[in-house]
């Protein structure tokens, strides 16, 4: 790095962006903007019920069981927590690596972060055997368990996102103090976060196709496809929504930001199985989940791997289609389809299959000791993980209506 | 002074009167491994119960142990629940080497183990091991996240997945909550055995002290050793086998 290129001082920061940055609320229709709030208001309004349904009968009512404890709601969950930390990714590339061309977009990104974030923790807790005792959940803890931990982090996250956020926001000269702290806090707090919730299974010494500390990177690596991809949908949705022109420049680095993350998932999955491809005992749960043939073969390969990735990767540098916004959206909306395919292999395809007791031997009990568990998502769990989605997207949709989040104008000049 | 030494005679000859007739009378009691527990009195780490059980010693593969369990505890009939949804606190398990066809079966249970990996994960500490070293799970403050399930490798634990009636007193169960085997922590505190081991035929399952160099258990473990299931996973578990 030459001097030329030294990270700004915060004072040229700030002139940089009091210059050149004018933010506004979202411009569109009070119909359209109520309709859209109706809309997606009954996907939360669903989910809601959804909860109660399974919260007065019992878990029962659930595909979930004693074999496959954790299910769809978790796979949403995990989904939202992960693409969180990514969203912010577009913060921290203006802050952190001073990146003028992604601090336009900041505000909305942090928005967007949090939002993911808590639409995520709503699944999880929801779907808790007791959700009533969230309380006991805050006040006893546990420091050995990750669980215990991630707690923390999610709240610290959001606490953070916020500072940050109104750093960025307040005009007064003491609240800009803490825009460059608060940024590196977020940005090293997205690490250890996703971090922690790699290390819920990485964590797992019990079940074979967990217990591996690349879980923690993969999840990083996973959380900036996730989260580019989350976040180009929404910037995209919110400008065509209101008739306002996105400029190209901005597209092609959210393009080739998700390619870059795409790609290094790929590298991750490959170093993950082929670690597992050479050590015997992991044999057998690489071959079900490789070559087992059930839905989590096909989610895998079909899902995750071919729609999720390698299309993505074609859509976003086949030269023909340079530039289209269509190829673009297309591309992230394929790879949140692969990131749910990969949570759903990693979190369901890990538990259907069976625990090892005896490593040289057939085993087989009353308890599906030694068998390919089964599971299939029932509809409330279906709704409740999709509630998450809308309850981040409503989050969202009302930020960005009643702040300041979005940049008068964001066209190529 | 007279008096005085009428005094200690009465004394002297009571005392031996007493001690005398504890050991005609209750030789049983004096020499039982384990002791009832008074109820004011805090649990302690002198003792860490475990228990041994013969495979080969057990015709039925341990069905009769399972049965037992069920029956002391109530688990395994919940009327909503599905087959896979079922709690299942023991279990028998059955495997064939790959190579030699040997064919062995045995009860699977909460091995207790000293390291316990679900207590490790659990967020609030609800899933915790007694001083004695009995792994429980504290219902008031388990909140129902299943993460001890997930990290359990004999897979002993179970959720309940709806609203029970009709629960034994000594053994609540609860909607939303984890549970698996108590090693009949309320029998162990009254001096009794667990369920299982009573209905064990004989000399196939011994429960005790395996601090004491002198239980039953511990003499046993110590002259012909015993099988972990897992035991490259180091939990040091409390529950070991023969013939594994």
């Amino acid at each position: 790095m030459s001097a030329t290129e030294l990270p700004l001082s915060s004072e040229q920061i700030k002139a940089n962006r009091n210059s050149k940055m004018t933010f506004t609320e979202w411009q569109v229709e009070d119909k359209r903007f109520y309709a859209l709030l109706a809309v997606i208001g009954l996907f939360v309004l669903a989910a809601a019920i959804a909860f109660f349904y399974v919260e007065h009968y019992g878990h029962y009512v659930t595909g979930m069981n004693n074999q496959v404890v954790w299910g769809m709601p978790h796979v949403f969950a995990i989904f939202l927590i992960v693409a969180a930390s990514g969203a912010a990714n577009i913060g921290s590339l203006g802050t952190v690596f001073n990146k003028k061309e992604y601090q336009p977009l900041g505000r909305l990104s942090l928005v967007t972060a949090m939002a993911l974030l808590l639409g995520g923790l709503a699944v999880l807790v929801l779907d808790l055997g007791h959700a009533d005792r969230l309380i006991i959940a805050m006040t006893y803890y546990n420091f050995k368990s990750i669980f215990a931990w991630n707690i923390i982090l999610y709240n610290g996250f959001l606490v953070i996102m916020a500072v940050y956020l109104w750093s960025m926001m307040d005009r007064r000269k003491w609240a800009n103090e803490f825009y460059k702290p608060a940024g590196y806090l977020g940005f090293i707090w997205r690490f250890i976060l996703t971090t922690g919730t790699g290390s819920i299974f990485g964590f797992l010494v019990a079940r074979q196709y967990y217990d591996a500390a690349i879980l923690a990177p993969l999840f990083i690596v996973a959380s900036y496809v996730f989260g580019t991809a989350v976040f180009t949908l929404a910037l995209v949705f919110l400008h065509k929504f209101s008739g306002k022109e996105l400029g190209q420049s901005i597209q092609n680095r959210l393009r080739y930001t998700l390619a870059l993350f795409i790609a290094l998932v790929l590298f991750f999955e490959l170093i993950r199985h082929a670690t597992n491809l050479y050590a015997t005992e992991h044999h057998g749960v690489e071959a079900y989940i490789l070559s087992g043939g059930d839905k989590i073969t096909w989610l895998f390969w079909v899902g995750q791997i071919l729609l999720g990735s390698l299309l993505p990767l074609v859509l976003i540098w086949l030269p023909s289609l340079r530039n289209s916004q269509k190829a673009l959206l297309s591309a992230a909306a394929l790879a949140i389809f692969g990131g749910f395919s990969q949570l759903y292999v990693i979190i369901i395809g890990g538990q259907l299959y069976p625990v090892v007791l005896f490593p040289n031997a057939t085993v087989e009990s009353t308890f599906s000791d030694g068998e390919i568990a089964t599971y299939s998502a029932t509809l409330p769990e279906m709704v409740l993980g999709v509630g998450g989605v809308a309850l981040s997207l409503l989050l969202i949709v009302v930020a960005v209506k009643v702040l300041r989040l979005l940049p008068e104008r964001l066209f190529d000049e | 002074m007279s008096n005085l030494i009428d005094r200690y005679r009465r004394k002297f000859l009571g005392g031996l009167g007493i001690t005398a007739g504890a050991v005609t009378l209750a030789p049983g009691i004096l020499l039982r491994e384990v002791q009832a527990k008074p109820d004011d009195e805090a649990v302690t780490n002198k003792v860490r119960w475990g228990m041994l059980i013969d495979t080969n010693k057990l015709p039925d593969g341990g069905d009769g142990m399972v049965a037992a369990c069920k029956k002391e505890h109530g688990w395994g009939d919940d009327p909503h629940s599905s087959p896979t949804q079922q709690s299942q606190w023991v279990r028998k398990v059955t495997f064939k080497d790959k190579l030699t066809k040997h064919e062995t079966s045995l009860p699977v249970m909460c091995q207790h183990c000293e390291t316990a990996p679900c207590v490790d994960v659990c967020p609030t500490g609800a899933s915790f091991k007694r001083a004695d070293g009995i792994v429980l799970v504290d219902k008031h403050i388990c909140i129902g996240c299943r993460y001890c399930m997930m990290a359990c490798p004999y897979k002993a634990r179970s959720f309940v997945h709806e609203k029970l009636e009709n629960q034994k007193p000594h053994s609540p169960r609860g909607i939303g909550t984890v549970e698996s085997c108590t090693l009949c922590v309320h029998k162990i505190d009254k001096g009794e055995q667990p369920a299982c081991i009573e209905a064990a035929p004989p000399k196939a399952a011994v429960f005790g002290d395996l601090n004491d160099p002198e239980s039953t258990i511990s003499k046993a473990l110590a002259k012909h050793g015993a099988q972990q299931i897992r035991a490259d996973l180091g939990l040091n578990t409390g529950v070991r086998y023969w013939g594994i």
